[in-house]
Parts: C-alpha cells; structure tokens; sequence
C-alpha cells in the first residue's frame, strides 16, 4: 500500500492504495465520493467522467497514483456555493435531461470541459464531444438541449410551466 | 397546461436534484459494515462437462474466507421460471433446472461454476484464478436451426432435445389461415431475423446479502425492477425463507428495460452465503460480466406471410418463428415470444385470420428475456416490414396500403384473443403527416440527391399492450403470478401524504409523477406527497416495473387508495362541520358543505383523524391510511405512427438518420415532460437496434460483442433529434386515469421506420433491394446495393 495525496473539490484528502487501484476505486471506496459511476471496465462509457488539474478524465482509466498532486473535481463539487443546483446541473433539471441519472455526473462533468472549451456549441459539436458518453435512457435528446441551454442558447421554452 | 402541478403540468423531476450532485443511492453505493466481496469463477467454454472443480489451493489464499461450487447449493432450489407455456399439442413446455452454481454441466460462457468470498474483491479474484476447473468441453449448439436438428448437441441431457416448445395461436384458425391463403390474390413472404440485443442499462447490477444471526432476517440489496417478485422467487423457491424473514430493497437504480425483471443466480447467492459465512456478501458486476450474465432480448427468426385480396385489403397473416431461450429459461423468457407477440400480430389492422407458430430453442448462450418492449417489438417489426413490402410489390403507397386496413371502430376484437378499448389510427397518421413534414420530403430528397446522397422515407404504425395485466387472464395464460399493483396512502396529521407502491422507478420519474395524480385528487401542492418504493418492508405486495405499466396499473391502485382516503375524509368533515357526508365537496384542499359557506381545509381534517376529540368515534376509526392493489380488466393499447428519413451514402453504404418524427396515442397524460423523455429514449433504442447493435455468437458459443469495444451502442452523434407529439389522445376507457403508458413505444415502432426508410432509398435509386437485416451496418447495406 501506498499513499497517495491530492486535493479533491478543493479540499486536500489522502488514502492509502494499492498500486493498481483506479482513481474511480478511490474516489468511491476511500473517500465515499459515489456520485463518479462505474459503468465499464474498458473506459467507453464515460459514467465515471471527472475532471483532472482542469482536463475531462476518465476515472475509471487512471490510477489513484497517478493523481498525486492534482487537483480533482468531481459531481460532488458542481453545486453552487449556497448548495443550489450549478448553472449545467440546473439545465439538465429544466430539459430533463436525465432519467435514472447513473450516466448523469459523467455527462455533467463532460458538459461542463466542453463549455469551458467551447463556450457556444453548436448541436453537432455537442453531440460529438458526448460520444465518449453513454446513456442508455435519454436518447441524448435533452441532454443535448439542456447543454446548448446551459451555454446561453435559444432552445424554445417547450417545459416552461 | 395547469398552473397548479396537478395532472398534465410539465413538473420538473425532484428526483433530479440528488441525481445531479452524486447525491442518489445506487446499491454499488452501500456499503455494510463488515461486508466480503465475491467473485464468480464463469465458465469460458459455451458447453462443458464438469469432471471435478479443485477449490484447495484458492481456499488457501490470503483473505479467502470460503468458497462455494455446485455442490453447496443442492440442498436448495434452482432458479425458478415464471411463466408455464402450453404448447400446440396441449404439453406443457420442456423446463429444465437451473442452478445458482453449475452442477455437472456449464451450457454458456459466463456460467458460475464457482464463487469465492473474501476480505477484498481482489482477493477474491485472485483466488477465484486459481481454482482448478477441470471441464470437457462439448459441442455447442448455437444456431437455432441446427439445434432442431436430429443428433445435435443437447443443451440439457434430460430433456427431449432443445425444443422448449411448439406453440400455435390461434391453433383452431390453422386451417382457415391456410384456406384464405389458397383464396388470396397476392401474397408477400418475408424472411427476416430480430437481431439479439444486450439491454446494457448503464448500471451493472450488484447484489449485497445481509444475515442478522440473532433474528434470522436476511436482507438482499439489488439492482431490481420489481423487488416483491424477487423476494417471492427468490424466498419460496430457490431458498426457502419466508417473506417475513426475507427484506429486499432496490434503491436507485440505474435502468433496466427488463434486464433488472429477473432473478439471478448472484442474488440468491449472495442471500445464501451471507448466512452461511456469517457476513454481509457483496457482488459488483462489472461489464464485461453483465454482457455474458445479463439477459440477453429478442433474438427471432422468422418467416411471415401476408394474404391480400384483390382490393389490396388484408384477409389473413401467417408467421412461423423461431425463438432462442439460451441456455436457460430466464423469469419470464417463455412469455415474450407468444403472449407479449402473438397477440399483436394484428397490429393496426382489419386482418380477420392470423395464425402464429413459435418455436422456442435452447441454445449454449446466455439465456433471453423481455428487453424493451419484449415481443412487441418482433410482432410490428415483422408486420411493418410485410406490409412495406406488400405496397411496394403491388405498387401502392405504403401510408395509404395502412390506411386503407387500419382498425377503425371499437373496441376491436382481434382474432389472435386480445380486444382493444380505443385508438384513432387515422388521427395518428394525419398528426404524423404533419409534424414529419411528409409533404416536404420529396424537396428534401431532391436536396439529398444533390449532395450525391439517396434519401428514403419509412413510415410504419405500432400497437402495443401495456399495463400488464389482468390477473385472471394471465393466469389462464400460464403465468405463475398476480399482475395487480398496489398502493398505500398514508396521511399524516399535519396534511402531508406519503404514497407506498409497489412498482418501482428506475428512471421513469415516479416520484415526480405520483404526487401529480394525488395532488389532483385532493387539490394541494404536489410537493405535500412523498413517494416511497423500492423496499419490500416499508411497500405493500406490488408487482413492479415493466411493460409500460406503473402509471397505468400502479397509478391505479393509488387512485383506489386515495378515493379511499377522501371518502374517509369526507365522513370526518361531515362530522366536523355537522353536515351530511353527502353533502361534502372537496376542492382545492377545502371541504365545504353544498350551498352554504361552511368549509374546513384539509389540514383540519387529517389533524382531527389523528387528535379524535372531536370525531365521529362510534362511526370511524381514527386514522387517515388505506391501501388499494389494482388488478386492470385489460391491456392497455397505445398505438402511433413514426416517420423515419434516412440518407444512405451510395460510396460506403453508410445509414444516417435526418429526421425522425413520431406521434403517439398514450391516452391522458400525467406529465409530458417525463413521456416526452420516454418516447426519446425508446427511440434512441430502437435506433440502435435497427442501425448498430447485435450480440454475435461465434459457433463456439462464444461472444464476439461481449464489451463496448465490440457491441456498438447508440451514442449522442448517432442519432438525431426526434420530433415527437403525443396530443392524438383517446383516453383508456378502463382505468381511473385514462392512461396507456409511454415506456415502450419508441423501441417498439423505430425499427420498421428506420429499415423501411433504407429500402426506399435504395429502391429510389433502382436497386433491387426488398430487405435487409438488423443491424444496417454500412457493409450491409452496401453488400445489399452491389450484390
Ligand atoms: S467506467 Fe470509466 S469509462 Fe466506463
Ligand atoms: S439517464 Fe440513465 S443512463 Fe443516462
């Protein structure tokens, strides 16, 4: 066993691991940060999506070791200060954009690398960003929606009540 | 739209706000205190004889606490199946044993033989390596076919041979069914295959067993759809615990689409050794394992025939299939391919004879059960397909072909046993027409065209038959259930409400949905009723989660319970305002007594019904809390027409989906937002299946798409946007809400749409092109356009 340190959603956390033990393992069994899924054991699902010293990973195709130092961010950390739902959290929850919600923090995470990349997607370059990411409930359509809504754009107001 | 969040408001999902910040509780999240892991030792070979399994040297290895083969599970019960067909003879079908851990043969690859229990999941894993399997392998048999044939393998050495069943429906129309065809004046015949899917919900299932030794309570965490039907397999038949001893609980679960209906091996082993290891037993599937565990879904051959008279209406439809069950019967395998298929062969349509022949395969691959839609979507694939082809043999439009047969009265009686209560077959269409845009299509192939792409349109009708369904008639149909749903209203003092019911959500919204329903009925805020399911012990005696029928079935039975509460309610009212009970009205969470401008609120109520000083004692108990189970009088049918514009690029055969546009008849809706959602994801299913998923055996058993590598799921830049309506409503005449159910429509009637589309354009452009099978891969379609 070794130990590893790193910050996660801005605090500093440590554990002790074993040389092959994934970031996702550590994330979820160490620190019992769940929200990062599983979904996959050859890193093509994308439920497990985290961010990594600012750049969209997947957890589950790193090892906790070779997180030493970094700063992580996980789901756990997209809420907004006072604990409301963050700017792409809340998109998600006004066009639906998700069902059982188990592919749901990856695709926040991803959503969220795709903005800071690109901050007005188009809805091609959405959906090609997203196909590291699987949902099996949504047919992508709102999810779609929901990030061309969080990055400021036009989607019509079909839920508004 | 109401303004007040009741029936029909678009409320957003308060279950979304645990899921968007990592906040929900799936089973792999629970941990319980002292708990070992458990990995499965699975056979790699499809067919195998097992001369001896050596656990010494694993039993040996550090943190191995023990581990189990076959032999330890004799005393028990195999894993049960629920569902008995009879077949054409009037047999009932062949139904072999299956047990937790292999016994004398493995029959898939992903068989357990063994399972080891330790202090980490890598130890267990590790010493699960190092058990000595020594197995002969045999020849499998894979092909459904070959498997009929005399002198192949047997899958299961004391049956007579793989054929589960022979089933015929309806078997008296066989010979009227072959009259009209000798009477027809055309007839088109399709060969065709439903090409074998892996549900692949994004969760991989987990099971965590718990035994309290000073009470002899066992708990069993799962990834389940329906956790009353696992505790009574799982109790009654496999492990003989009682239910009172036996809790299960499916928390958040992470999608199911019927692979979660069944009971596994891993929950009752898991149940089994915690008792026997004295510690709490917890089981992760990873993905690789669910692709060779998971039940697998359709998996048809089939050959369907369509008998036309000389005005081009139909007079009889034939069909001969076959159905691989795998190795094993799975739950409710037996029922998918004829109740939840023959049934719907009439489809849309005045057809007056139909004759269904299926023949269910064993086979040495995973065993098949109901995946989204399961049998409905073979029965209109099929029928869709048939009448595609028909049009275009006698050259008339495929839209008008449809319409011309559509079913226009009702309720309808079909001749394969089911009555349909309502639809407007008609009004779908011309909705579809319109938000397709079908009238601009021939400018957009014009544009296609332009762009070097062959453009074609599919469109295509579904029916289906949801809310699964009166108990007496399943029961007559061989299954070895009630299929009621149940619901207890518990008021508390202080006006809030909490629902227990006993379907389960595992993405449908239930919790956003069911308060809709009760918020209506007593006129408060939505948000004053919390909806609890998923644990057997705090749930009544519910069914579950498939076939489209919470809303319908359980949305029911919670409808019961609540008239139930108001009618109490009312008494009390009555009581307090000395009115007459029937002179009371509820309305927006008031009680007021008809023509005065006596009222009391809600609240007042409930606080009387539990603080009874002033209450009508020697009439009522105190207490707000009643509970309704809900068994429909029929299937529900919602029925609707898709449209589907693919382009097909001539180079390399590649399928792109440009629009796709469907209108649905679910009858009323509680919340279009969440049944929006639903057809999306249906769609985007059945999209994958028609374009890009298949699970491939080898004719060794083995599985050549057995991860994300190699079985293609949809993803986001597959598929389009969908535009899709729901406003063609003709209310369910027999239930209280007037609801059909939404979940399964979209994988239902896309894939039709999506190949008839490809053969059109390929037709279009003057290839002889009449068919092609699932999944349209571009080397397929372009084998299909240079043959
Ligand atoms: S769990 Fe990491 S990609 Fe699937
Ligand atoms: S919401 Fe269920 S997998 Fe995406």
């Amino acid at each position: 066993m070794t130990k590893v340190s790193m910050t996660v959603n801005g605090q500093p956390v440590s554990g002790e691991v074993e040389g092959r033990t994934l970031l996702s393992t550590f994330l979820r069994d160490t620190l019992g940060l769940t929200g990062t899924h599983v979904g996959c054991d050859t890193g093509q699902c994308g439920a497990c999506t985290i961010h990594v010293d600012g750049a969209s990973v997947k957890s589950c195709n790193m090892l906790a070791l070779e997180a030493e130092g970094a700063q992580v961010a996980t789901i756990e950390g997209m809420s907004n200060a006072d604990g409301s739902l963050g700017r792409i959290q809340q998109a998600f929850q006004d066009h639906h954009g998700l069902q059982c919600g188990f592919c749901t923090p990856g695709m926040v995470m991803a959503a969220a690398a795709l903005l800071a990349e690109i901050p007005k997607p188009s809805e091609a370059e959405i959906r090609r960003y997203l196909s590291g990411n699987l949902c099996r409930c949504t047919g992508y359509h709102n999810i779609v929606k929901a990030i061309l809504a969080a990055s400021g754009q036009d989607v019509g107001a079909e839920y508004a009540a | 739209m109401p303004a007040d969040g009741g029936i029909g408001a678009p409320n957003k999902r308060r279950e979304d706000v645990r899921f968007l910040t990592g906040k929900g509780r799936y089973t792999d999240d629970i941990n319980v205190s002292g708990q070992a892991y458990v990995w499965f030792l699975r056979s790699n070979v499809a067919h195998g004889r097992i001369n001896s399994v050596d656990t010494a040297a694993a039993q040996a290895m550090p943190g191995v606490i023990r581990v189990f083969t076959g032999a330890d599970f004799e005393a028990v019960g195999g894993i049960p199946c629920g569902w008995q067909v009879t077949d054409r003879h009037g047999e009932p079908m062949q139904e072999p044993a299956h047990p937790v851990l292999a016994q004398g043969k493995v029959r898939h690859v992903g068989d357990p033989i063994a399972a080891v229990v330790a202090e980490t999941v890598e130890q267990a894993r590790d010493a699960a390596e190092a058990i000595e399997a020594d197995i002969d392998e045999l020849p499998a048999v894979v092909d459904m076919k070959a498997a009929l044939e005399p002198g192949a393998p047997k899958v299961h050495d004391d049956l007579t041979g793989n054929l589960c069943y022979d089933w015929g429906f309806v078997e008296e129309n066989r010979e009227a069914v072959a009259k009209a065809f000798d009477a027809a004046a055309h007839v088109t015949t399709l060969e065709l295959k439903n090409n074998r899917l892996i549900a692949n919900a994004m969760e991989p299932r987990v099971a965590i067993g718990e035994y309290n030794s000073a009470t002899g309570d066992h708990t069993l965490y799962t990834t389940s759809q329906n956790p009353h039907v696992i505790r009574l397999l799982m109790g009654a038949f496999v492990l003989g615990i009682p239910e009172h001893k036996l809790r299960v609980v499916a928390p958040d679960v992470g999608g199911g689409f019927g692979s979660k209906i069944f009971h596994y091996a891993e929950e009752a082993f898991c149940t089994f050794a915690a008792k026997e290891v004295n510690r709490p037993v917890k089981w992760t599937a990873t993905r690789s394992e669910a692709f060779i565990t998971d039940a697998h879904g359709r998996d048809h051959v089939t050959k369907i025939e369509l008998a036309l008279d000389a005005d081009n209406n139909f007079t009889a439809l034939r069909t001969e299939t076959y159905a691989n069950m795998g190795a094993y019967l799975s739950t409710f395998a037996p029922s998918v391919p004829t109740w939840l298929h023959g049934t719907l062969m009439a489809g849309n349509y005045r057809t007056p004879l139909i004759y269904v022949n299926v023949k269910a395969v064993f086979t040495n691959t995973v065993p098949v059960d109901a995946y989204r839609g399961a049998g409905r979507p073979e029965a209109t694939f099929q029928l869709e397909r048939v009448i595609d082809k028909a049009a275009r043999e006698l050259g008339v439009d495929p839209i008008a072909l449809r319409r011309q047969n559509f079913i226009t009265e009702f309720p309808y009686a079909t001749p394969v046993a089911v009555e349909y209560d309502t639809g407007d077959y008609v009004a779908t269409m011309d909705k579809l027409e319109e938000i397709a845009d079908l009238a601009g299509f021939e400018a957009r192939r014009a544009e296609s065209a332009a762009n070097g792409k062959l453009r074609g349109l599919g469109v295509n009708c579904y029916i289906e038959a949801c809310g699964i369904a009166p108990s007496h008639l399943v029961g007559q149909l061989g299954a070895r259930a009630g299929l009621y749903e149940s619901a207890t209203v518990r008021v508390n003092a202080t006006g809030g409400l909490v629902v227990m019911t006993g379907s389960h959500s595992h993405g449908q919204g239930h919790e956003t949905a069911f308060p809709q329903v009760v918020a209506e009925m007593i006129g408060i805020d939505p948000n004053m009723v919390e909806i609890v399911h998923g644990d057997t012990a705090n749930t009544p005696m519910g069914m579950g989660t498939y076939g489209s029928r919470s809303l319908a079935v359980g949305g029911s039975a919670i409808v019961r319970a609540t008239e139930k509460i108001i009618n109490k309610a009312k008494k009390i009212a009555a009581h307090l305002m000395e009115a007459s009970e029937g002179d009371i009205e509820l309305r927006d969470g008031q009680f007021s007594v008809a023509g005065t401008d006596k009222s009391v609120a809600w609240g007042d109520v409930t606080l009387a019904a539990y603080v009874p000083h002033n209450y009508p004692l020697e009439e009522i108990e105190p207490g707000l809390e009643e509970t309704a189970f809900y068994d429909p009088n029929n299937f529900t049918f919602p029925a609707g027409a898709y449209a589907c514009e693919v382009e097909v690029d001539p180079d390399t055969g590649k399928v792109t989906i440009e629009r796709f546009a469907a209108a649905d008849d679910f009858g009323n809706i509680v919340n279009p937002m969440i049944v929006d959602g639903q057809v999306h994801g249906g769609l985007g299913q059945g999209i994958g299946q028609a374009l890009l998923e298949q699970a491939v055996y080898d004719e060794d058993g083995q599985l050549i798409t057995g991860s994300y590598m190699d079985y293609a799921m949809p993803r986001a830049d597959d598929v389009p946007s969908y535009v899709v309506d729901h406003s063609c409503a003709t209310p369910c005449t027999h239930n209280p809400l007037g609801v059909k159910g939404c979940g399964e429509a979209g994988a239902i009637g896309s894939p039709p749409a999506v190949v008839n589309a490809v053969v059109d354009a390929l037709q279009r452009a003057g290839k002889d092109v009449t068919h092609i099978d699932m999944p349209l891969s571009p080397s397929r379609v372009w084998q299909a356009m240079n043959p």
